[in-house]
């Protein structure tokens, strides 16, 4: 299953004002695997998302999808097989209704109608909302937005999915409700957050990355419960994994895992 | 602002409605629109009797539909103001005088008459075209009738890019007011730096909404999905319309009509 690894080597980019936010950045990803990129606002996340999507492009280094090397030749091709879900879903929603905006990319790929329609369908009932095939997008709550959001990626049937801040801005139901269909998806997952509490439950490995570097790599629980290792990169462990606030009893002595 | 913008979603969410209007091919809608918009603007400037059976169409347009009638009249409210300045100034440059039903008027009213009958008929049927069809569909049915999709585009995301620039409008007044009360509006000193805000902002969320499209695949062709051909109701629809313009613009109806109502009393 090679074609759903995605190797990034070497990377480096930096904006036009001359701020570095990647250097020398490498890791794997291979199929299956669920992984959290977390770091401090800053760090470099958001521009490794865009470079992996092929929006913006590395002054050195390659990106690579399965066999194919990331470039604007190969970017369509690329995109058909991974899918990004944005941070916020009003950028991910523009047509007029639900059902539009699932069948976009798929249209957009030049799939016959018919296809088209079973697949938003699909999509929909995946996340748990086809009664709102026909609503408007922005008459949605924000849970509603981003499974919406959610499916128009699905529709695409991709094999990767990379998701920005998925329960960013959630009240806890929807985020819940969010966390519980995240485990659902047997895609390769690639999700950045500040959220570690649903990086620990939905993610098996987890990259830190500090000032546009890897600062670590590996099992998400070794990771998330490594409090210099966190507060180094600006980040503070789990609440799940802090002490309890009153006794100070530590959850990690609790054969939790 | 957020009212504007609910006006503006208002209108695709009346094309949404099922009716027997809404449902027809849009291809119908804006066929025979098109048709309608010349024959109205094809009439001369003293013609104001025989354009009269035009209002017609938007009147039946609007029996059909479900629309909010009060809705569609404010829009069409929206734009008097234009139309009064088109041709307020002709009843000053226009004293000849003619005599209509008896009475003698300046030919300038006459005209300004036929100009805001004109600019009202044109701008209902194009009102009514957006609320029964749809922009997307509306994008569709210019393709099928070729026109180049760059200009479709055009119009399409333009449509979407003022609602973009709405949203970033209606959250920067909402903190401006919040941090200035009792002003009435923005101050002359923010104007500057306010509306730059508001540009690169709005370039900023609709390069993000951009880089969405691509991301599923966008390259310049908007799809709306697939439309069959108009059907043989919707060829009866427009054929019929056709006749009826084309009937009121070569015989003066309302005068035949008053002809033939005084022939059959006296």
């Amino acid at each position: 299953m090679s074609h759903h690894r995605v190797e990034v080597r070497d990377l480096y980019f930096s904006y036009p004002d001359g701020h570095e936010a990647i250097r020398n950045m490498s890791f794997s990803i291979y199929h299956g695997e669920s992984v959290g990129i977390i770091g401090a606002n800053g760090a470099g996340k958001s521009t490794l998302l865009m470079l992996l999507m092929g929006i913006l492009f590395p002054d050195g280094g390659e990106i690579v999808v399965g066999d194919t090397r990331l470039t604007r030749k190969t970017m369509t091709m690329i995109r058909q097989r991974l899918g990004m879900v944005f941070q916020d879903p009003d950028d991910q929603l523009f047509m007029t209704t639900v059902r539009d905006d699932v069948a976009f990319g798929p249209r957009n790929f030049g799939l016959e109608e018919a296809e088209v329609e079973m697949r938003v369908e699909e999509a929909l009932a995946q996340v748990g909302i086809p009664h709102l095939i026909d609503r408007a997008p922005f008459k949605l709550s924000g849970g509603e937005k981003r499974a919406a959001a959610i499916a128009t990626v699905l529709s695409m049937k991709p094999d990767i999915l990379i998701m920005d801040e998925p329960t960013s801005s959630l009240d806890p139901k929807s985020r819940r409700r969010v966390m519980e269909l995240l485990k659902t998806f047997e895609h390769t997952k690639i999700i950045t957050s500040h959220d570690l509490d649903m990086v620990l439950e939905t993610c098996q490995r987890v990259i830190v990355i500090s000032n546009g570097a890897v600062a670590a790599d590996g099992n998400a629980v070794n990771i998330l419960s490594d409090p210099e290792l966190l507060d180094r990169c600006g980040l503070e462990m789990p609440l799940s994994l802090q002490n309890c606030p009153h006794c100070g009893c530590s959850k990690l002595s609790r054969d939790r895992f | 602002m957020q009212n504007s913008l609910h006006q503006m979603r208002l209108l695709d969410e009346l094309a949404r409605r099922p009716n027997s209007i809404n449902n027809l091919h849009p291809l119908t809608k804006l066929l025979t629109t098109l048709a309608y918009l010349v024959v109205v603007v094809s009439f001369g400037r003293y013609e104001i009797s025989a354009l009269l059976p035009l209002v017609f169409y938007p009147v039946i347009l609007l029996a059909f539909t479900d629309l909010p009638i009060g809705e569609i009249m404010k829009r069409i409210g929206w734009t008097l103001p234009f139309i009064i300045g088109l041709g307020i100034f002709n009843p000053l440059f226009d004293h000849q005088t003619v005599s209509v039903l008896g009475f003698s008027i300046s030919q300038g009213w006459l005209t300004f008459l036929s100009i805001f009958i004109k600019c009202v008929l044109t701008v209902a049927a194009g009102v009514l075209l957006i609320a029964t069809t749809g922009m997307d569909k509306l994008g569709s049915a210019l393709r099928m009738l070729r026109v180049p999709k760059i200009f479709v585009l055009q119009l399409l995301l333009t449509y979407r890019y003022i609602s973009v620039l709405g949203n970033e409008l209606a959250r920067m007044l909402r903190a401006y007011s919040l941090r200035a009360p009792g002003h009435k509006g923005i101050k002359r000193e923010a104007w500057g730096s306010f509306t730059g805000n508001l540009l690169l902002r709005s370039f900023d969320r609709a390069q993000r909404v951009y880089a969405a499209m691509c991301l599923r695949g966008f390259s310049g062709d908007y799809h709306a999905g697939r439309m069959n051909p108009p059907e043989r109701r919707e060829m009866i629809f427009i054929l019929g319309w056709l006749a009826f313009f084309i009937a009121a613009r070569i015989y003066d109806l309302p005068a035949w009509l008053g002809s033939l109502l005084t022939g059959v009393i006296s």
